[in-house]
């Protein structure tokens, strides 16, 4: 069992013909993802990878029954990508694309909200479900097939997680980049709720950092509603407020967004934190025996 | 991206938002011509740096006379102007603006930004002006009224109405202030802003509204469709390896500890910052390489990172996923033979190609430290710097 993705999938790629859309592609081809077009106006009717080219998302959804799509569209097209996609009846849309302006995003969030539509990213690695489906931008190697779901808004500090389960025995359920930027499709909160309902995913590794006030309502959230261990990290404790680290959303300003907040918020809810990457997947073995889940497949 | 006041209010003016009139000069004499143009009476000489707090540190001044005018240019050009935003050393003023004086009854603030929970810009006005906003939501915050963006519309009009009434505006000003509040969102919306503030925004005795501060900052994503915006620019407000550092298509933040860190990714970048601190260590910098970095910025990287004088150690932590760590290690040779690494360097790989990426550089005649896991890799960094610092 998984979320939002399986062997099922079948996935769609904007901005296929593109360099970022070809290499990821063929990767996830080669992982076993059921790839079934691409998407880049003007090259519609020709094969790349296999796979057919549309120049419309709406056609591409006609002829190959596609449910899912992954933006590889640069930044000043990205968000039209998004929306050509939810128009055509996509159910979800995976935006890898870094860069794309805030006023943008909010015009999509604006236009996607109480549609059939759900968005992941943008500025994300994508999703993987081992073993079965990947979109994104990951290396596949390093995940395992398991019963932890993981959730972050970074990329290599995710890997970096996902490595150390593996390394541990800890397989993963299904990984979830929601991505860097202020404003994003999916949050912690959507993600959780995904995972407390999957009956294959028996506990979560959560990894946060520094900037808004997303990690402090999922720590809320979890308090409520989470049964699941849940271990987590938040990257940033040495921050200075004000500078933007990297992301767009990484920004500690108007006295909101430090770690140090969203530490307390987590460890008050019930979470097991650990003090540096290198003990993630430490903090995760530690919480699943205190709440008895077996820590190995 | 952040403008100066002057750049801000030309901003505001060309929005159809009032503001006083104003000359930007360079020198004394300018100030003077300024001063007298603007009627000879109250003014106000303010300087042009992009950090907030300009008033307390002594960068802005009222004069009410061409000597006093002169005075307070000289005073204020060329001087290292400290605030709470600027660091101790502080910011060389190169101009100020002259600006005629307002008669003020009351001074808000009003002032726009995302709201990240929303997904959507925020407008707040408030009775409380020309003050620091944060301590007054932080103390009151029922002070700071709030209307919700529809960024696909705009400010409705009830929503301007019900913010002027709110602020209890006399009935000859609500008109003029729903304008301003529609010119401000617009404009926000128009140029890809992430920050507008008018602090203090001011009702004159005769029910005017005028915008007596401009604060604007600009989403550096969506400045590619604003050439005339990224003309405002001046570098001379930035910090100088930061801005090369940009060019090379990498992110840099200077910092004021001795362990330089190169690493890919933002998270992974911050953590590996986080973990240097928790093993008794302080960071240099945040740099992130991104995710397809070249040999060519892995070069640049280090030409950055050693440019620091405060670095006695290099700590390089690569997850190489896309970013293939052979190709790192390639960037690191090619570093140290154009640049000459002389600092220990700590290198953690770990990822795709990785064995390709350790055996080039253990074939390599650098010294290298080499470490296991990032937790080694920061302890080893840690160790290296204490041993080249001065006891």
């Amino acid at each position: 069992m998984s979320i939002l993705i399986n062997k099922e999938t079948r996935l769609l790629t904007q901005g296929l013909t593109g360099s970022t859309g070809m290499f990821h592609t063929k990767q996830a081809i080669e992982y076993g993802t059921r790839a079934v077009g691409g998407v880049t106006p003007g090259k519609g009717g020709t094969t790349v990878l296999g796979v057919p080219v549309f120049d419309t998302v709406a056609e591409a959804v006609d002829e190959t029954g596609a449910n899912a799509s992954v933006i590889y569209v640069p930044p000043p097209f990205a968000a039209d990508a998004i929306l050509e996609a939810a128009g055509a009846g996509i159910e979800l849309v995976v935006a890898i694309t870094e860069g794309i302006p805030v006023l943008d995003m909010m015009r999509v969030k604006s236009e996607l909200a109480g549609s059939g539509t759900r968005l992941v990213g943008p500025n994300c690695p994508g999703v993987i479900t081992p073993g079965e489906c990947k979109i994104g931008i990951m290396p596949g190697y390093i995940h395992a097939k398991g019963k932890v779901g993981v959730l972050s808004r970074s990329g290599t500090l995710t890997y970096e997680a996902v490595w150390q389960l593996t390394t541990l025995g800890l397989g993963q359920s299904t990984c979830v980049g929601i991505g860097g930027d202020p404003v994003n499709g999916t949050d912690f909160i959507d993600v959780l709720k995904m995972f407390q309902a999957d009956a294959g995913t028996e506990a979560v590794v959560m990894i946060g950092e520094i900037g808004g006030t997303a990690e402090e309502q999922a720590a809320d959230y979890i308090q409520e509603h989470m049964t699941k261990p849940v271990a987590a990290f938040i990257a940033g404790s040495t921050a200075p407020p004000g500078k933007r680290m990297g992301h767009a959303g990484a920004i500690i300003s108007g006295g909101a967004g430090a770690a140090s907040d969203k530490i307390a918020a987590l460890r008050g809810a019930g979470v097991t934190m650990a003090d540096t990457p290198s003990a993630i997947g430490t903090a995760m073995q530690s919480a699943m025996r205190q709440a008895g889940v077996a820590a190995r497949d | 991206m952040k403008v100066h006041e002057y750049q801000a209010k030309a901003l505001f003016r060309e929005a159809g938002i009032p503001v006083p009139e104003g000359v930007v000069v360079t020198s004394v004499d300018q100030a003077q011509a300024a001063y007298e143009q603007l009627g000879g009476e109250l003014a106000v000489i303010k300087a042009q740096i992009h950090a907030g707090g300009r008033g307390k540190g002594g960068g802005v001044k009222l004069v009410r006379s061409v000597a006093e005018a002169r005075q307070a240019a000289d005073d204020i050009l060329g001087m290292s102007l400290v605030t709470h935003q600027t660091g101790p050393e502080g910011q060389l003023v190169k101009t100020v603006l002259v600006e005629a004086g307002c008669s003020i009854a009351h001074e808000y603030y009003l002032g726009i930004t995302l709201d990240r929970r929303l997904g959507k810009p925020v407008l707040m006005a408030s009775t409380e002006g020309g003050v620091e906003i944060e301590i007054v939501a932080a103390a009151t915050p029922e002070k700071i009224l709030k209307a919700e963006i529809n960024p696909l519309v705009g400010l409705e009009p009830w929503q301007g109405r019900t913010l002027a009434y709110g602020l209890g505006l006399p009935a000859g000003a609500i008109r003029p202030a729903c304008a301003v509040f529609k010119q401000l969102v617009d404009m926000f919306l128009a140029t890809d802003a992430s920050l507008v503030e008018v602090n203090p925004l001011v009702l004159t005795p005769s029910d005017e509204i005028v915008a007596l501060d401009g604060k604007v900052n600009f989403d550096s994503n969506g400045l590619f469709r604003h050439p005339d915006i990224v003309a405002l620019r001046d570098v001379d407000e930035e910090d100088p390896r930061e801005a090369e550092a940009a060019a090379a298509g990498l992110t840099y933040i200077a910092l004021d500890g001795s362990i330089g860190c190169l690493v890919n990714g933002a998270g992974l970048a911050m953590g590996t910052m986080d973990t240097i601190k928790l093993a008794g260590g302080e960071p240099a910098n945040f740099l992130d390489v991104g995710g397809v970095a070249t040999a060519e910025q892995v070069t640049a990287a280090f030409k950055i990172i050693l440019s620091d004088s405060n670095v006695k150690a290099i700590l390089v932590n690569i997850f190489g996923g896309i970013m293939k760590c052979d190709v790192i290690a390639e960037g690191i040779l090619a570093a140290a033979k154009e640049v000459g690494i002389s600092l220990p360097l700590v290198v953690r790989l770990e990822g795709t190609n990785v064995d390709r990426g350790r055996e080039l550089l253990e074939s390599s005649e650098l010294a290298i430290i080499s470490a296991s896991d990032l937790a080694d890799a920061a302890a080893k960094a840690v160790e290296a710097a204490a041993a080249g610092s001065p006891a």
